[in-house]
């Protein structure tokens, strides 16, 4: 945020906050271990706020559950930025030195009064309220957030909403009031700082600056494109429009990881050419042409990764990969040469010292200090620098060391995939503890926890279908149906329904859920879709996801 | 830096053993000999969890005061006078020792409470002269090991009620609060709520009283079964620290690896983002990599 794409405090921060606003994330069962530093602010005296559709057992840690409609979460940070206006409670001294564009900010949030709130949100107008001048009173706040903020057809919008509250009320860049995305996978931040997005490179540089450009092109000795590149959505937009027809898949499943599998799984057979590169043989891997047999880069070979807050940490190799899985590194090094480039054969720690040479957040992270020091969290430009636990310390400087902060507008845009008499109920989808995305790893253990996929629904909504506990079902929406087992959660609302995508070959959830894709990341509104479901005529036995 | 400004603290000094100590406010006497290479036997203490004073192993003598005192959870106080190897704390040692290892099956206790069993000459087998061998409990505590799930079992008659494991799902760290000691004297046991079995309980399996347990009465199953079968070999063993492949919080898993098999995962108490505790899927979802 604020060109930097890294959350800007460090875990232990809210140990030491005085509220925190938990938003569209369950981390009790996401991120448990960054729960356990939540918990110790709440032990601390923090007051906890819970924004999410569903009472989680993260929300159940809260003094004030906030059960939004699922997609409305820009009109909730409107709503409550205006009453912090309104009440005169922001932080004018922070804005005028440290931001710019509150003047249309205000302008644009004007119209989200509390009734109006209350009317988008669903969030009683009192409690809205509350929470405004809770956050804008406090000494110090965090907001938090998961995949209910970046899952949403408007994605960044949302994650604008609430960087604006955050500018209003001056709280980040100071310790114990930040903002902290949560990522989903170990090393999706270094993914991201290493380059490995469509628009920078290493070092969250842009690909787009002539300057940062001409450095990139003399250190590889080659032209670098001066536009970016696609992001995943743009990529099978572009196989749908038969431009893009060779694709090279590292460590990934999209056959079953991607909304609307239907339309994925099409466009993947319809490859000339698909090389997957991964520890298993995926369904992925199953359509593909080359399958290149990789080594499990968290114990089977060396290197490093990024967490949420910024710390990057060394992986190291402890067992032997089996057969003829190659690390990833000598895999590329290896094809690299099949293309006429010769790499040589260097090591995590050689290729490291690239990125401590281009990237000015990771040059003074050298492998003897990252070993050291237990990670170092970015930026650290010199080997003497710290490391940087807080990011954006620089808008508390007078005056203000580099660009201003921005306020952006955003409005409310409700789920592409109406609600309608046909498809009357909201279904969103998420994670459970024990479970990680499409089940590939989670697979290989026998959870105590693990009852099968099932379609999780209100209390309500089971007495108005008539179905019971264990009961299999058809869910269909506009995309596709499948059969699922019921759960009944009290944690739902009336209307709200929940499923997961870990047991795909099971139930595939993703035959149900959108493509509707944020323009600007690229993500896929995975947390809204419309469906129905229907009883089955002939009562079936349990089959379907294993349930119990 | 932008870590929170440190507020001023007074030090105050100590006398341990003859020797001057000069500590924060507020550190405790095991802090406090810590900063002078004294080492102090412990069994329910553990850096990572709240001192709950029930072992007296960390015993020492503070002239003036009646009774040893906790050395683990006693702050020091201005001009303290502190014994820690005096004959009556040498003498509280070795008893409590004694006592717990009459008591209870300590086969597979942490390697450092045998060795402090003998630096203080226990001797339990004076106190249970029969029917307590090396690799049993005595009758009176012996119990059939509760297995009851796939990833770690519960063996009671290797429980010394050092509360550790307790703490950990409690207010320590987990919050889950799956068990508690239930029973009183003799009876005291560790237990779920209504002594149900695991899957039944409140039990998330994050493995966080397994991480704390000193005597291995918690154990994952691995071990468990790899004791069972005769091929657990510590000396055959390596540990090497990784990341986790998980979500993005980026705990610290250090891999036990026996055979290029991985045995068992723990974290380093020391480690400020894990604190020495992991999630069901840091603890025990690496059989991925293994199955091959």
């Amino acid at each position: 945020m604020f060109g930097a794409g890294g959350g800007t405090s460090a875990y232990q921060e809210i140990e030491d906050t005085d509220l925190i606003i938990l938003w569209g994330s369950n981390a009790r069962e996401t991120h448990p271990i960054f729960f356990h530093h939540l918990l110790k602010g709440k032990k601390n005296g923090a007051r906890m706020y819970a924004i999410d559709p569903r009472r989680t057992s993260s929300v159940a840690w809260a003094d004030v559950w906030l059960g939004l409609e699922v997609g409305s979460d820009v009109a909730l940070a409107n709503t409550i930025g205006r009453e912090i206006i309104a009440a005169g409670l922001c932080n004018t001294a922070f804005i005028e030195r440290a931001t710019t564009g509150f003047d249309a900010y205000k302008a644009a949030v004007e119209s989200y009064t509390l009734e109006r709130g209350e009317q988008l949100t669903s969030v009683k107008a009192d409690v809205l309220r509350e929470m405004a001048h809770a956050y804008a009173r406090a000494d110090r706040a965090q907001i938090c957030w998961t995949l209910g903020i970046t899952e949403h057809h408007n994605a960044v919008d949302n994650v604008f909403a609430i960087i604006n509250l955050s500018l209003l009320t001056g709280h980040v860049g100071r310790w114990g009031s930040g903002l902290v995305p949560l990522r989903g996978q170990n090393n999706v931040q270094g993914g991201g700082d290493m380059g490995a997005i469509p628009n920078k490179f290493v070092g969250g540089q842009d690909v787009e600056d002539p300057a940062l450009r001409a450095t990139f092109e003399r250190e590889y000795g080659t032209s670098v494109p001066d536009t970016r590149g696609w992001h995943l959505s743009q990529m099978f937009e572009a196989m749908e429009h038969g431009e893009l027809k060779t694709v090279f898949v590292l460590g990934e499943n999209p056959m079953q990881s991607e909304a609307d599998a239907k339309r994925t799984r099409r466009l993947l057979e319809g490859l000339e050419h698909l090389v997957v590169q991964d520890i298993f043989l995926t369904k992925t891997a199953d359509v593909a042409h080359v399958v290149l047999p990789a080594a499990a880069s968290w114990c089977e070979s060396e290197g490093t990764v990024t967490s949420s807050e910024r710390r990057v940490q060394r992986v190291r190799k402890a067992l032997h990969p089996p057969g003829q899985a190659k690390d990833d590194l000598e895999i590329l090094t290896l094809l690299a040469k099949k293309l006429g480039k010769d790499w040589g054969a260097p090591t995590a720690a050689e290729v490291w010292q690239e990125v401590q040479r281009l990237s000015p957040w990771h040059g003074g992270m050298s492998y003897e200090r990252l070993e050291a020091e237990n990670g170092l969290q970015w930026p650290c430009p010199t080997l003497d620098h710290p490391g940087s636990p807080t990011l954006h310390t620089r808008l508390w400087s007078d005056p203000v060391e580099g660009a201003r902060a921005g306020f952006q507008v955003v409005h409310h845009s409700p789920p592409v995939d109406t609600l309608t008499d046909e498809f009357p109920l909201r279904l969103t989808t998420g994670r459970r503890l024990d479970s990680f995305n499409t089940g590939v790893q989670t697979g290989g253990y026998t959870s105590p926890l693990r009852h099968g996929e099932r379609i999780e629904v209100s209390p309500e909504d089971a007495v108005r279908l008539g179905v019971v506990a264990g009961e299999v079902v058809r869910v269909v929406s506009r995309r596709g149906a499948i059969v699922a087992p019921i759960k009944i959660d009290p944690g739902l609302r009336a209307g709200l329904t929940f499923m997961t995508m870990h047991f795909p070959d099971e139930v595939e959830t993703n035959i149900l859920t959108i493509d509707a894709v944020d323009p600007k990341s690229g993500t896929a509104e995975f947390k809204a879709a419309a469906i129905r479901i229907e009883k089955l005529g002939v009562p079936e036995t349990v089959g379907a996801g294993g349930a119990r | 830096m932008n870590a929170v400004p440190l507020p001023f603290v007074r030090t105050v000094e100590v006398t341990i053993d003859g020797r001057t100590v000069r500590v924060p406010e507020g550190t405790t006497i095991i802090n406090a000999c810590k900063t002078i290479g004294i080492d102090t036997p412990t069994l329910c203490y553990l850096e990572n969890l709240t001192p709950v004073n029930v072992c007296r192993v960390c015993v020492v003598e503070v002239e003036g005061s009646r009774v040893l005192v906790p050395a683990c959870s006693r702050p020091v106080d201005p001009g303290m006078v502190i014994h820690t190897d005096s004959d009556r704390v040498r003498h509280s040692r070795k008893l409590v020792f004694e006592l717990l290892g009459s008591s209870v099956d300590l086969s597979t206790a942490e390697p450092r409470f045998k060795a402090d069993m003998e630096k203080y000459g226990a001797a339990p087998e004076r106190l249970a002269p029969s029917g307590h061998s090396d690799h049993g409990a005595p009758a009176t505590v012996q119990q059939p090991v509760k297995i009851d799930n796939d990833l770690y079992v519960r063996d009671y008659s290797k429980c010394v009620l050092c509360y550790k494991c307790v703490e950990a799902c409690g207010t320590d760290a987990q919050h889950t609060f799956a068990i508690a000691v239930a029973g009183r004297g003799f009876g005291a046991t560790i237990s779920t709520e209504f002594d149900t079995d695991l899957p039944d309980s409140a039990c998330v399996y994050c493995g966080n009283c397994i991480g704390v347990c000193p005597t291995g009465a918690l154990m994952f199953k691995t071990e468990h079964d790899m004791r069972a079968a005769g091929t657990w070999d510590e000396s055959r063993q390596t540990a090497t620290d990784t990341i986790c492949p998980y979500c993005g919080v980026g705990c610290t898993l250090s891999l036990h690896v026996q055979d290029n098999t991985i045995v068992k995962v723990t974290s380093p108490n020391d480690h400020d983002v894990t604190e020495g505790h992991l999630c069901i899927k840091g603890r025990f979802g690496w059989q991925f990599v293994q199955n091959r």
